[in-house]
């Protein structure tokens, strides 16, 4: 059952959720719906990998399940865990119950505490899964989440294999601070996204700040794209550009010059290394 | 369609770019619903299917458009092309220029001006019809039409014709940076514009599968260090940071998961009263890591100051694995330079700051091995201690000066271990000048290093600190 008939209905829906894909975004989406695989979308901080997840869903008026994953994340965090306090109840509260039936009883979903992987697959109604910062976790840990990715489903030892009831589109983020294993990458489709081009930033700055005009946002986005170009330890982000933009509308700046721009540059870059060398670069005096 | 797809990966497999037998099959089902006449959306779904690391995407995209270019040649455009080639066959053809190239060139400017993409593209296809004097049958590589052209034209010119033909409108430094980048970036489009020209007609001429063995380069991380180009130094300067990165995490992971340290006596009695004081779980402290001090030895004679910024700047990216880092640059004399490589610091800016604040060249600026070595036992000796491991980077050509071998194995004996990094091919270890194999049997070992997996590799080693055998 697919959500989208091409990819530029995908490109429009996106839109709607106030997501600007460009084509390559929105052919990579229409593939995950119609071949069933997962996105990894792969790229620097700030351009928009976990808001494409976030608009998919909005777009296809399916619900969000977000695993947040960080370094020590288990089974039990990920995918599912008896809730042992219930289960010590109904053992309580039996007593004297010959253990056979109680086993049966005490190992069903009604003790199973389901944790976002186990939400996505027993979900009703389909969902858009959101596997964010999947780099963070340890190698060993990945290799959960293959049997989700491939087959949708998975297996509980007490109760069995447990079988997605709808599809879930899977979408993996990484900032690729670690190399991924193969494994992982062969089962996704991959997406790598990068600072978008200054129109399309241009654009992307006039949906999500209203009221800027749009000479300034053009203006914005060329200055951003410059900034990029130059060797600093963290490149401002989409989300940057967007903050900065709103920051002049809020001070009422119309022009954009060198002056400006070295007044407000810190909402745009994050250390004080860049930040000299951007100034140097603009002509005013560092500092 | 299916038998371009199996030669096309074969000829990303043949680059290096991994692609498995599932992935292959992918790329076919995805092509089920991709819409073939949109080249973009061709090309996203190939890309999402084939390639899997964004280190690759680059030699994708090239290679991508030597097999499938021809396909985004609309018809018209294709008629202009005819016609322009018999007008460009027949006059000599090899006379070029003059004023016709001229006209040409300014036809372009405007153009590029304007940002009428359209007209760009078909004064791209003139200008490949009438000054490559492309030759059907000659196997002459793409890059040779391209200097060609560019050369008749006289594009060299371009970026500054176009900052003229902008104007000025104020004299805003940042107003002028963008000005400067547009035109960058309009002269960029049309050289691509060019080169996608002259591929296109070779590959009508000989079949992709040719032309992509011509114009074929290497993954970034198999660039040789000593002979890359421009062009393959900025594709470095991308990915060493990431690479580095990369490596940090990896090594802390290792580590931390690696051997286990003693008993905690404390945590696995707290531990126990969960199970009624049993010691069911035991646990125990991280272990204690003893970490080497870090000691490099940096050749910077011309070709070879390349190769030490890359390991500079791999080594300091996991310079928290060492209880101190030092290095240590030279020609024919040497010099302290720790103090130019903070953290956060930019190496090749660093690099140049180096060879403008530190004295290292003392006579000529041909490198010596035997007086740099001289000179560094002499000031700077006691610094290697026992717990040092030092690893001098350099091609062993010491300008037939004395060697002086006894000098590194002095230096091996001080040091916990002693490596050499070549970043030449081991064929050419002793041919001409160099003299590896004086110093090579002091060293603990000496690695052929010529590309960025080898001394990723390398570093690696080293930072987990493995033992190696003695090389005999």
């Amino acid at each position: 059952m697919s959500l989208w008939e091409s990819p530029s209905e995908v490109a429009t829906a996106l839109e709607r959720a106030g997501y600007l894909a460009d084509p390559k975004i929105a052919q990579v989406v229409y593939l995950a719906d119609r071949l069933e695989k997962p996105i990894l979308a792969e790229g620097p901080a700030g351009v928009g990998k976990t808001a494409l997840a976030v608009a998919i869903a909005t777009a296809g008026g399916r619900r969000l399940v977000r695993l947040q994953c960080y370094e020590g994340l288990d089974e039990a965090k990920a995918l599912y865990e008896w809730n042992y306090h219930k289960q010590l109840l109904r053992i309580q509260a039996d007593e004297g119950r010959a253990w056979d039936t109680l086993e049966g009883d005490i190992f069903t979903r009604d003790f199973l505490l389901t944790r976002p992987l186990l939400e996505a697959i027993s979900s009703d109604d389909p969902v858009v899964l959101l596997i964010d910062e999947v780099d963070r976790v340890e190698m060993e840990t990945e290799a959960l989440l293959l049997e989700v990715l491939d087959a949708f489903q998975i297996t509980i030892p007490e109760l069995g294999t447990m079988e997605a009831r709808s599809r879930p589109i899977v979408v993996l983020t990484s900032n690729n601070t670690r190399e991924l294993s193969e494994a992982l990458k062969r089962r996704c489709l991959f997406l790598h996204i990068t600072y978008p081009t200054a129109e399309r930033e241009r654009d992307i700055l006039l949906a999500r700040v209203p009221g800027l005009p749009e000479r300034l946002a053009t203006r914005i986005a060329e200055v951003v794209r410059s900034l990029r170009e130059l060797p600093v330890r963290k490149a401002p982000s989409v989300s940057e550009s967007i903050d900065w933009a709103r920051t002049l509308l809020a001070l009422g700046i119309e022009d954009v010059d060198a002056g400006v721009t070295a007044d407000t540059i810190n909402v745009l870059l994050k250390y004080q290394t860049d930040i000299d060398k951007a100034l140097v670069t603009l002509g005013a005096p560092p500092g | 369609m299916i038998g371009t797809l199996v030669s096309f990966v074969d000829e990303l497999r043949q680059v290096g770019v991994p692609v498995s037998m599932v992935e292959a099959l992918d790329a076919a089902s995805a092509l089920e619903h991709t819409d073939l006449g949109d080249r973009e959306a061709f090309r996203a779904s190939l890309a999402a299917t084939l390639v899997k690391n964004a280190r690759h995407v680059a030699t994708f995209d090239a290679t991508f458009d030597v097999f499938f270019g021809m396909r985004a040649a609309d018809s018209s455009g294709d008629e202009a092309v005819t016609a322009g080639d018999d007008v460009g066959a027949e006059p000599t053809g090899g006379g070029g220029g003059g004023p016709d190239a001229g006209e040409l060139f300014d036809a372009i400017v405007a153009a590029l001006a304007s940002g009428d993409r359209d007209a760009v593209r078909t004064l791209a296809r003139r200008a490949v019809s009438e000054l490559s004097g492309i030759q059907p049958g000659r196997p002459v590589g793409g890059r040779y039409y391209y200097y060609r052209v560019m050369r008749r034209l006289g594009a060299e010119s371009l970026v500054d014709r176009l900052l003229g033909a902008t104007g000025d409108d104020g004299d805003d430094p940042l107003d002028a940076r963008l000005r400067a980048e547009r035109a960058q970036v309009a002269a960029e489009s049309f050289r691509s514009e060019v080169r996608q020209e002259i591929i296109r007609r070779l590959v009508e001429d000989r079949g992709p599968e040719a032309v992509a063995q011509t114009l074929r380069s290497p993954l970034v991380e198999d660039v040789d260090l000593m002979h890359a180009t421009r062009e393959e130094l900025a594709r470095l300067d991308a990915v060493i940071a990431p690479l580095a990165r990369k490596l940090a995490t990896r090594l802390a992971d290792r580590l931390r998961r690696g051997r286990r340290g003693r008993l905690d006596v404390r945590r696995t009695i707290r531990r126990s009263l969960e199970h009624g004081g049993a010691l069911v779980a035991p646990k125990f402290k991280p272990p204690r890591v003893s970490k080497p001090e870090l000691i490099l030895l940096c050749d910077v004679s011309g070709s070879m100051a390349t190769f030490a910024r890359f390991t500079l700047q791999l080594t300091y990216a996991i310079s928290h694995h060492f209880s101190r880092v030092r290095s240590f640059a030279f020609v024919d004399g040497i010099d302290e330079v720790t103090r130019y490589f903070g953290p956060g610091v930019d190496f090749a800016d660093a690099v140049v700051d180096m060879s403008a604040g530190a004295t290292l060249v003392w006579r000529d600026g041909h490198s010596d091995y035997g007086a740099a070595l001289d000179s560094f036992l002499d000031r700077y000796g006691d610094v290697v201690t026992a717990r040092s491991t030092v690893i001098i980077t350099g091609d062993a050509r010491s300008n037939y000066r004395d060697a002086r071998p006894e000098l590194v194995e002095e230096l091996a004996r001080r040091a916990r271990a002693l490596f050499w990094l070549n970043p030449e091919s081991h064929r050419y270890w002793d041919t001409g000048d160099s003299v590896m194999s004086l110093y090579g049997p002091h060293c603990a070992d000496v690695v052929e290093v010529r590309t960025l997996r080898q001394l990723e590799r390398f570093v690696e080693r080293v930072a987990l600190h493995r033992r190696f055998a003695r090389r005999a």
